[in-house]
C-alpha cells in the first residue's frame, strides 16, 4: 500500500494526460476536455476509448479504498543472458525502474471488492512495454498458488506486449509456469478473472491471460497473438478495420463480455457474490 | 533448391571429387589411395568446422532442408503407425501430424510439427506454421493418449505459429494457452524433443513435457533471429547477431537449467546420416520414458509443476 501513495504523484504525472485545457483522442482524433476525460475514468467521452491507466488508478478503480496490500515487491530482473543490443539490458532495466518507480513490469497483491477478499495482479505497460519475463512469471505463480491456498479468486489486468524478449528462452517458459499455475488453481476450483487491456498480445495472451474462467477486455483493446505488423509483413494485405479489437474478439468468441472501466467493479463485485455463494 | 549450406560447402568439394574418382578405384590402386587421402580429409575438415559452429550457423543447420523431420522420424522409429487427422472442430492441419503407434514394444501417441521438403509440401504443410486447428489436434490426441493411459512422445520443429488473420480469428492465441495449460496437468509421461527449429510459443505448445531433450544442432528461442534483428536493429539481415545474443543453442538451454539433455548428433549433423540419428534418439526417448514409467501419476504432475516453476531467474530482497 505505501508503494501505491508514495508512488502515486510519479505514476500519476507519468500517465497524464498531456497539460493543456484540451486534447486530442488517440483513437477518434476528437478534441476534448482534459477534465472531462479524468472526471471519466480517463475514457474518452466522445467514442468511449479508454486511455492507459497507472496501477495506482487501476486498484483504486477496483478495489475498495485503501485495502491494497502488495506482494513480493522485492522480486527484481536480473540479466541472466547477459544481453546487449544497442543498450545493455541491465541500463533498459535501470531506465524502466527510473521511469515507473516499480522494480518490474507487474505488481501482485490483496485486497477487497465490496468487502471480498481478492488477489490482484496489475501489468504495467509503461514498463518495458510489460513484457513478462522472469519476475512477472514468477509473481504471477506465486499470485495464483496464494490465491488457491486462501481460496480468494484471483484477477490479474493484463497489458503487455508478450515475453520479454531480452531474457530468451527464460521468457518463453514463463507462458508454460504461468499456466501450469492457473490449472493448479483451477484445480482448487478457485475462480479467475483475467482482464484484458490495452494491448495485451504473444506470450502473454498465449498463456494465462487466455485462460481465464472469464475473460473480460476494455472497450476497444488490441488483442491478439501476433501483432498487426507481423501479419501484414506476412500476409502482404491490410488488415480489415476493428481487427483484434475487443469488439473484434467478442463477435469470434474469444472474450465472455467487454466492460467499461468504471463498470469493472461493480460487475466483479456481481461475480464474486455468484462464485463465494 | 541448393540443398548444402554455405559452410558446408569445403566438404561438398570433397564429397564431389571423390565421387569423380570412384569408377576408376577399383582398377588403380594410386587412386584407390587417393580416395583414402581425399575423405580422411574430408572428415578432418568437417570436424574442424563443426567444432566452432556459430549460432547461425546452427541456425541454419536447424533449417537444413535435408535434416530429417517429424514423419521420417516416425518411420524410423514408430511401428504400426496411424496417421490420425483433424481437430473435430474446424480442420486438419498439415503443419502438425500425429497419431498412434508402436514405440519399441510400447504403444504412444506421436504428434509433431512438420516443415516438408519439396516446395510443393513445404506449401501444403505451411512451412511448418500452425493454424488454431493443428493446436487443437495435437491436444484432442494428447487427451486421447491420457484417455487410454499411453505416453506422449512431440517433435518440435517449427519456425513459429502463423500470424495470419484466420488463425487470430480462430484464436491462434487461445489454441496455444489451452495447450499449455493441459500439457501441463497430462496425466501420462510427455517427452518432448526439439528436433530442429524450436520457434518460440508455437514451438512450446507442443513443448510443455516431463522430459525436454534437444538434438545437438537444434535452436530454441522465444523469438527467431529474424524477428529479433528486426525489433533491435531495424534490420533482419542482422539476425546472425542476434543468434548470438538470443543464447538458443542446445547447450545454452542446458545451462539455463530449460532442457534435460542434449542428444548428439551425426558428424555433419542429422542430415548427413538419419538412420544413425534416428537409432540415437531413440534410445535417448526410451531411456528417458523408462524412467518416467514407474512414476505414479500423482508424482508425474508433481514433479512436471515444479519443473516448470523453477524455470526463470530473479533476484529477491526483503522490502520493508
Ligand atoms: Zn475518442
Amino acid at each position: 500500500m505505501a508503494w501505491f501513495k508514495k508512488d502515486k504523484s510519479a505514476e500519476g504525472k507519468r500517465f497524464k494526460i498531456p497539460e493543456g485545457l484540451w486534447l486530442k483522442c488517440d483513437s477518434c482524433k476528437e478534441v476534448v476536455y482534459r477534465k472531462e476525460i479524468e472526471k471519466n475514468a480517463k475514457v474518452c467521452p466522445k467514442c468511449n476509448y479508454h486511455f492507459p491507466i497507472s496501477i495506482g488508478e487501476r486498484i483504486s478503480l477496483m478495489l475498495d479504498e485503501g485495502s491494497f496490500k502488495e506482494w513480493d515487491a522485492g522480486l527484481s530482473p536480473m540479466d541472466p543472458l547477459n544481453f546487449k543490443d544497442s543498450v545493455r539490458y541491465r541500463d533498459r532495466i535501470k531506465t524502466a525502474q527510473d521511469k515507473t518507480r516499480q522494480r518490474e513490469a507487474m505488481v501482485i497483491g490483496e485486497g477487497t471488492i465490496n468487502h471480498l477478499p481478492v488477489v490482484l495482479g496489475v501489468f504495467n505497460f509503461s514498463y518495458m512495454g510489460g513484457s513478462m519475463g522472469s519476475v512477472v512469471g514468477e509473481k504471477i505463480l506465486r499470485a495464483a498458488e496464494k490465491a488457491a491456498g486462501r481460496r480468494w479468486p484471483l484477477i490479474i489486468v493484463s497489458s503487455s506486449g508478450g515475453a520479454r524478449m531480452q531474457e530468451g528462452i527464460l521468457s518463453l517458459m514463463q507462458m508454460a509456469k504461468t499456466s501450469a499455475a492457473v490449472a493448479r488453481l483451477a484445480e482448487a476450483r478457485v475462480p479467475f478473472f483475467s482482464i484484458l487491456a490495452d494491448p495485451t498480445f504473444g506470450g502473454v495472451t498465449a498463456s494465462f491471460a487466455m485462460l481465464g474462467d472469464i475473460i473480460i477486455a476494455e472497450p476497444k483493446a488490441l488483442i491478439g497473438f501476433a501483432g498487426a505488423r507481423v501479419i501484414e509483413q506476412t500476409i502482404k494485405q491490410q488488415l480489415p478495420e476493428g481487427f483484434q479489437r475487443s469488439e473484434f474478439l467478442l463477435d469470434h468468441g474469444m472474450i465472455d463480455l467487454i466492460l467499461e472501466r468504471k463498470k469493472l467493479k461493480q460487475t466483479l463485485a456481481k461475480l464474486l457474490t455468484f462464485f463465494s455463494a | 533448391m541448393k540443398d548444402h549450406l554455405d559452410f558446408e560447402k569445403p566438404i561438398v568439394e570433397f564429397e564431389e571429387k571423390i565421387e569423380k574418382l570412384k569408377p576408376f578405384a577399383k582398377t588403380d590402386p594410386l587412386i584407390h589411395r587417393e580416395i583414402e587421402v581425399l575423405e580422411k580429409k574430408a572428415q578432418e575438415v568437417l570436424a574442424e568446422i563443426f567444432a566452432k559452429l556459430t549460432p547461425w550457423q546452427r541456425t541454419q543447420l536447424a533449417r537444413h532442408p535435408n535434416r530429417p523431420n517429424t514423419l521420417d522420424y516416425i518411420a524410423f522409429m514408430i511401428h504400426d503407425f496411424v496417421e490420425l487427422h483433424g481437430d473435430r472442430l474446424y480442420g486438419d492441419d498439415h503443419a502438425i501430424v500425429g497419431g498412434v503407434g508402436i514405440f519399441r514394444n510400447r504403444p504412444v501417441v506421436i504428434i509433431g510439427h512438420q516443415k516438408g521438403r519439396s516446395v510443393k509440401e513445404r506449401i501444403d504443410r505451411n512451412f511448418g506454421m500452425p493454424h488454431p486447428e493443428g493446436y487443437r489436434k495435437a491436444l484432442r490426441l494428447m487427451r486421447q493418449a491420457e484417455k487410454f493411459m499411453k505416453p506422449v512422445i512431440t517433435f518440435i520443429d517449427t519456425p513459429g505459429a502463423y500470424p495470419g488473420i484466420g488463425a487470430e480469428e480462430r484464436g491462434q492465441a487461445e489454441a496455444i494457452a489451452r495447450n499449455l495449460i493441459e500439457m501441463s496437468r497430462l496425466a501420462v509421461p510427455i517427452v518432448s524433443i526439439v528436433i530442429g527449429e524450436g520457434g518460440s510459443g508455437g514451438a512450446l505448445a507442443l513443448g510443455v513435457g516431463d522430459r525436454i531433450l534437444m538434438l545437438e544442432h537444434s535452436i530454441y528461442s522465444v523469438i527467431s533471429p529474424e524477428g529479433c534483428a528486426a525489433i533491435l536493429w531495424n534490420d533482419s539481415a542482422k539476425a546472425p547477431d542476434a543468434a548470438d545474443v538470443l543464447k538458443m543453442t542446445a547447450k545454452d538451454l542446458r545451462s539455463l537449467g530449460v532442457i534435460d539433455e542434449i542428444v548428439p548428433e551425426p558428424v555433419g549433423g542429422a542430415h548427413k546420416d538419419p538412420p544413425q540419428m534416428a537409432e540415437i534418439l531413440e534410445k535417448a526417448i526410451e531411456s528417458q520414458l523408462a524412467k518416467l514409467d514407474g512414476l505414479k501419476t500423482d508424482d508425474l504432475l508433481e514433479q512436471r509443476y515444479q519443473k516448470f516453476k523453477k524455470m526463470g531467474v530473479f533476484g529477491e530482497d526483503l522490502v520493508p
